[in-house]
């Protein structure tokens, strides 16, 4: 187990290198000039910038001064905003995106379980329909739509009720993330909810069920012992994948509804050319999915002993 | 197939108890989970976000929104129109421009300007929000601190003005040997390079403020990063900014002239440029302002808020490519274009928004001459839509360039909408009326600057915006010197034309220099007027007082005021 | 020793030829494919799917064909109309410059504001006097009659001089009835006061001039002014700037479906190829591939789009199809190489590839006729759940600003544009949106349908 648990752990440092050498060649192929600005600067200005930045190395120099910053934990400073440090910005602003990203996990686990449930035990009758339906929906129509959509029916219904039940954007309270955290959490939960409906079918039609019915236990004990545990099993599988996914996949949601997180930082940064936050951000993301997916590896061979380790 | 299971009912029952039962549990479960993250939140976080209303009576506080996280809030390097904002309210230098657009005493009580030496006198109730006195000194120490080298400022050049401040920029002489000098505590003097007749203008951006160097040193490099890293010397002071996502700045009890300020507080509480999400927030009462967008005008009638337009002074063009080998060298193909185009079409079908105006030159409509404006001084020459006439330059321009047909034209654009939109309509109309073939190549912001300084674009969506209120900021834009003119346009006679602008005293003569610089950019067709930029927008009705200006903070909330009585 | 049953020659240990038929079978074989076809059949939803998808194909390749318009063309007088409305315009002289002069056209004066002449929407001229102890005028328009609260409006121009004047309103005047108010200002340009309002109708005009340039009539029909015409029409109504919604989701459709199909079909073959490599030779040549997958595997999806997207840079005129493309492709195959590999090494595993063996296959045969047909259903099955993803891909980088470039459409660049537009007018979003919704659905259908039929042991209940 610690043998195992050492190597995936090597494996993944090797991984993050390769993320941030590929980032790195990535970036300083990039077409165009971080340190352009609307006031055309001086040559002497010019290299006073590139000074301050290091782009007046060599590139082979550049490289090893960045795996060295970056083995110290150390991204450098940001092109925009040039009194910040990148680490301070992923400090301040990865918090955000990823209370944002467990939340709509927690939605999505919550709601795909429980409507997928229901829609098995009402197969083919009205509640089944009308979640499908909404599945369907949750499946096909692209997440800015939904956000958009989203905002606009809470500004109604704030107008409705005449004073503000959520409010519409922004960040800082509980009350900041609900609509975001939903419509982020949609896609996902139309997928729970239609694997936790196949998985419950094929678990109603299962011998031990029959079994159990047929010792007369009761109904209450069978759905929860039997069938929702067992049918929840394939859920808890893609939960893991799904939280990474969702952290770093939030830029839809973080944009509209005006949220400081990570993720709308990347999207303003590449707008910029700011290689050292683009760099940053995404060792840093990619180290984030990386290691998650060890820990999920690691905690399923803990809670499932059938899931053998290699 | 029907399994076995649908047909029992009372299973069924059951179990759908149960699940309801556990759903119960569950949804209890996270509202006291979302209970707790609140507790937790309002334990760590400083944030002013919360809930509240644009309008806060009680605390006598506004809440507003901004358009991006300011990227510098050091006034030594500040670039930018966002930080712009912020900083015309925290900051205040020895002049600035009061409500109409005037030039008024600032942190200097008076001020005098003499050939090349200025002084100015600072007032003795000048003060840091810390409390301790402004100085001389500490003008002396941001100016020459901007112009050092190592500090790169990308704003330096607005001080050139000053002796040795180019020089000293360059790194050819020591910054100690730049014009500025605190003869006392109160006193500055400024020697210039000669005497130019629009200093005082000058004065009044926020380069020009002070910072005080012990308190400099004792932020370790990161001035200007956070609220607690910066002094104020303006009307309001920061006291929370969590990058972002808000910003807070109070009133000052330091700040000279008590008197100018009505509210305690603005909230800065939303950092987003999302149009629809701006108006959702001003929809739902939670910002003062709001600009609209063309799309959103139906609405805001439909909805009886009061509109106001505000045009923010940049001039918006088609810039050629004056360097050798491209066909927009070429003077007849330049007018060929102008003539196949009608701005006002762009502008009113298409952009249409009425802030916005035709651009008939470079100099914009508001821009001040000797007397009246300078487009009332000397009119701005037009050249209406004429396709027959340009079609005629086109053959006259194949000719002189020995070619059977134009290669197609790149047009450079970024990606802001309305360069979307704007690049598509030209592709179009020269399209249909030239016949001409224009590629579109569209660049985010950065890369488009990066792609004119190189040369790559035949025409380019350019824009230029004033940094003082003086016609010269526009004026020098094709000077041959000047690195802004990336389209490499050069003209001995307009040169002549901006040294007089740069060095003469006598307003009539300079006036009339930008006339004629403006009469030759038609004449050479350097350049095609695209629109002067304007907003609509829409204003809390209990709010008074705001003000959008073209030189300075473009949306200043200083003199704000709640009107209690207004619903 | 007794003697052998059977006596055994070298003859009997010679592979048998191929071809021959040794064994007759009475009943008609059906193979996999046959088999797996009959049962998608009978699954209502998937075949409906398959209806759909060749119905998206035909809209994209064949519409052209019936609706020949040029998807770039712009038609300046119907900017963002909406499907069905009203065409019909009134022949007018072009615009000409006006120096203020109350024309014989204009409506009796009364009061101090009026119209100057005929209104159009071409141009809405207004004249008024003087309003004495006014320094100066601000022009509303408003679409709602005024109430008693002094909201005017739309603000359109300020004029500062206390003298009569005129004004030509051009500004995005569409058929409708317009209320047009002169309110004084005072000495600082604040709001005084008086104001004066005005109703006026506005009939869509179209010049001469126009009428020929865009064939609305035939050209030997003789026109005069005064003359009624019908704009082009437009089935779906136009877009932003004024282009034809129906053409532009035809070319919408190819980029997008060009994307989405063929960035999956490129990425999968590579994947399947890669993985069909690794899984076949095995040892240290997989551990490495399998190793180099997992790299790739590890960048952030989503992230690495974008950056390439930057990467790869546009020049002038390219349309950012192919970047993105390659992108997807970049990124993309590892998850399909995973599972080919995984498939061929328990194939592999199987007794009838040792029999094939045995009976003297040779590898290429090996991979080509045994493993590749029978990780067929699996790769099918992820290739149709591939092209949603890639679907939605294109539409969120679009979203956020590094899709396909201008003027080229894409289902998800018309969704983003018609985000801004959605109030006003909800016909720019809703179109490219239904079309990517069903794209999606269609293809997750199918898929389901397609894992169904072709592979038993996935075979769902639903």
């Amino acid at each position: 187990m610690w043998r195992y648990t050492l190597k995936r752990l090597l494996q993944g440092l090797v991984t993050v290198w390769f993320i941030a050498t590929a980032t790195f060649f990535a970036m300083h192929n990039v077409p165009g000039d971080p340190l352009s600005g609307e006031r055309a600067s001086t040559p002497e200005i010019r290299a006073n910038l590139e000074a301050r930045y290091g782009l007046d190395q060599p590139l082979s120099t550049q490289y090893v001064i960045y795996l060295e910053n970056f083995i110290k934990g150390d991204f450098g400073i940001s092109y925009t905003q040039r009194n910040r440090q990148v680490n301070d910005i992923i400090r301040e602003h990865f918090p955000v995106s990823a209370t944002l990203g467990i939340l709509a996990v927690m939605f999505a686990a919550l709601g795909g379980v429980l409507f997928g449930a229901l829609t098995a035990l009402y197969r083919n009758r009205l509640p089944d329909t009308i979640i499908m339906f909404m599945v369907i929906l949750g499946i096909s129509v692209p997440s800015f739509v939904f956000a958009a959509l989203g905002q606009l029916m809470l500004v109604n219904i704030n107008d409705w009720l005449g004073f503000s039940i959520m409010p519409v954007a922004g960040w800082g309270t509980v009350s900041h993330m609900i609509m975001p955290a939903l419509v982020l959490g949609m896609g996902t939960m139309a997928y729970l909810t239609r694997l936790m409906r196949s998985s419950m079918l094929e678990i109603i039609n299962s011998d031990y069920v029959r079994t159990a019915k047929a010792k007369g236990l009761p109904p209450e004990r069978i759905f929860a012992k039997h069938q929702l545990r067992n049918a929840i099993m394939p859920v808890i599988t893609v939960l893991g994948p799904a939280i990474a996914a969702i952290t770093t996949g939030g830029f839809v949601v973080e944009l509209v509804f005006a949220i400081p997180g990570l993720g709308r930082y990347f999207v303003q940064a590449v707008q910029q050319l700011d290689y050292t936050v683009i760099m940053g951000t995404t060792v840093f993301y990619g180290a984030f999915l990386v290691f998650m997916v060890i820990l999920v590896d690691l905690l399923y061979g803990w809670i499932d002993p059938r899931v053998r380790l290699q | 197939m029907r399994s076995p299971i649908n047909s029992n009912e009372g299973f069924n029952r059951s179990a759908s108890r149960q699940l309801a039962l556990y759903a119960i549990g569950a949804v209890l479960a996270f509202i006291l989970l979302m209970l707790g993250l609140n507790f937790a939140a309002s334990l760590t976080s400083t944030s002013t976000g919360g809930v509240a209303g644009a309008v806060d009576v009680e605390n006598n506080e506004i809440t507003a929104y901004l358009r991006q996280d300011p990227p510098e809030l050091s006034t030594m390097g500040a670039a930018d129109s966002v930080s712009g904002i912020v900083l015309g309210h925290v900051m205040e230098g020895l002049l600035r421009y009061d409500e109409y657009g005037q030039i008024v005493a600032g942190l200097a009580e008076r001020w005098e300007i003499e050939g090349d030496t200025a002084t100015f006198w600072i007032r003795d109730n000048a003060r840091w929000s810390n409390g301790e006195p402004i100085t001389a000194h500490d003008f002396e120490f941001a100016w020459k601190n901007t112009l050092a080298p190592a500090t790169a400022s990308q704003y330096a050049f607005i001080l050139y003005s000053i002796k040795n401040a180019a020089a000293a920029n360059n790194g050819d002489v020591p910054v100690d040997e730049v014009g500025v000098r605190a003869l006392d505590d109160k006193t500055l003097e400024v020697t210039l390079e000669q005497p130019i007749a629009y200093f005082q203008k000058m004065v009044a951006f926020y380069t020009f403020s002070p910072v005080n160097e012990a308190f400099f040193e004792s932020t370790n490099g990161r001035f200007g990063a956070e609220a607690e890293s910066l002094l104020y010397s303006g009307p309001f002071m920061m006291t929370s900014w969590v990058h972002g996502a808000s910003l807070r700045i109070e009133k000052n009890p330091y700040y000279w002239d008590q008197s100018r300020v009505k509210l305690d507080a603005i909230n800065f509480a939303y950092v987003t440029d999302d149009t629809n999400t701006l108006l959702n927030l001003f929809k739902d009462g939670r910002i003062v302002q709001v600009d609209l967008t063309a799309e959103m005008l139906e609405g805001a009638m439909q909805q009886r808020w009061v509109l106001n337009r505000f045009m923010d002074g940049s001039v918006f063009f088609i810039d050629f490519n004056h360097r050798e080998g491209r066909v927009t060298a070429n003077k007849n193909l330049r007018k060929a274009l102008v003539l196949a185009q009608d701005n006002n079409e762009l502008v009113n079908s298409v952009i249409k928004l009425p802030g916005y105006l035709p651009a008939k030159s470079i100099f914009p409509v508001w821009m001040q001459g000797a007397e009246r404006t300078l487009h009332e001084e000397y009119p701005p020459p037009e050249a209406p839509l004429n396709i027959a006439l340009a079609k005629e330059y086109l053959e006259k321009a194949k000719q002189e360039l020995g070619l059977a047909q134009i290669p197609p034209i790149v047009l450079l654009a970024d990606t802001s909408p309305v360069a979307t939109i704007s690049s598509q309509y030209y592709q179009e109309t020269f399209k249909k009326n030239l016949g001409l073939d224009i590629v579109i190549d569209q660049q985010i912001f950065r890369q488009r600057l990066a792609k004119m300084e190189t040369g790559e674009f035949d025409i380019v969506l350019a824009g230029w915006g004033p940094d003082y209120n003086d016609p010269l900021t526009f004026g020098d834009y094709y000077a041959s010197w000047n690195l802004n003119n990336r389209g490499h346009y050069r003209n001995e006679r307009l040169d002549e034309l901006v040294r007089i602008g740069q060095n003469s005293l006598d307003t009539e003569e300079r006036m009339a220099a930008f006339g004629e610089i403006q009469q030759i950019l038609f004449d050479e067709s350097v350049l095609i007027g695209n629109y002067e930029r304007g907003y609509v927008y829409a204003t809390d009705p209990r709010v008074k007082g705001i003000i959008r200006r073209v030189i300075g903070a473009e949306t200043d909330y200083t003199n704000a005021y709640i009107d209690v009585e207004a619903q | 020793m007794s003697e052998p049953l059977v006596k055994l020659t070298p003859d009997d240990f010679k592979p048998l030829g191929l071809g021959e038929q040794r064994r007759g079978i009475n009943r008609p074989s059906r193979s996999y494919w046959q088999d797996a076809w009959g049962r998608l059949k009978n699954n209502r939803r998937a075949i409906f799917s398959l209806w759909i998808i060749i119905g998206l194909l035909a809209f994209a390749l064949l519409g052209p064909l019936l609706w020949n318009v040029d998807p770039a063309r712009q038609d300046i007088d119907q900017i963002s109309q909406a499907p069905g409305a009203d065409r019909s315009a009134t022949v007018v002289a072009p615009y000409e410059y006006w120096g203020g002069q109350v024309t014989e056209a204009a409506p009796a004066q009364q009061g101090i504001f009026n119209l100057g002449d005929a209104p159009n929407s071409q141009v809405v001229r207004l004249v008024w006097d003087a309003i004495p102890g006014a320094y100066g005028y601000r022009i509303y328009r408003n679409i709602f009659p005024l109430e008693d609260d002094r909201v005017f409006g739309l603000p359109l121009i300020d004029v500062m001089s206390p003298s009569a004047g005129f004004y030509e309103d051009r500004l995005n005047l569409r058929p409708n009835t317009y209320y047009y108010t002169l309110v004084a200002l005072d000495e600082f340009g604040a709001l005084a006061e008086q104001y004066e309002t005005l109703a006026v109708e506005v009939e869509r005009v179209i010049t001469v001039d126009e009428v020929r340039a865009r064939n609305l009539v035939p050209p030997e029909q003789e026109l005069a002014i005064g003359d009624t015409v019908n704009l082009a029409l437009h089935p779906l109504g136009t877009d932003y700037l004024g282009r034809d919604m129906l053409a532009r989701l035809m070319s919408g459709a190819r980029v997008s479906l060009f994307i989405g199909i063929v960035a999956p079909f490129l990425f999968v073959l590579l994947g399947v190829i890669y993985g069909s490599t690794a899984g076949f030779l095995g040892g240290k040549v997989d551990q490495f591939m399998m190793r180099f997958a997992d790299f790739v595997v590890a960048l952030p999806f989503l992230l690495f789009m974008i950056l390439f997207q930057v990467v790869f840079g546009l020049g002038p005129g390219q349309s950012g199809i192919i970047p993105m493309m390659v992108a997807l492709l970049v990124l993309s195959w590892p998850a399909t190489a995973r599972l080919v590999r995984g498939q061929i090494l328990q194939i592999r595993q199987e007794a009838y590839i040792s029999a094939s063996r045995l009976l003297g296959a040779r590898n290429t045969y090996l991979v080509l006729r045994h493993m590749i047909p029978n990780t067929m259903g699996v790769i099918l099955v992820t290739l149709t759940f591939a092209v949603p993803s890639a679907i939605f891909t294109e539409a969120f980088l679009s979203f956020i600003g590094m899709g396909v470039a201008p003027p080229t459409a894409s289902w998800g660049s018309m969704s983003n544009e018609g985000l801004a537009t959605m109030l006003t007018h909800p016909h720019e979003l809703i179109f490219p949106a239904i079309f990517i919704s069903l794209t999606v659905l269609a293809f997750n259908l199918l898929g389901d349908g397609l894992r169904d039929a072709l592979d038993a042991r996935m075979r769902s209940l639903e």
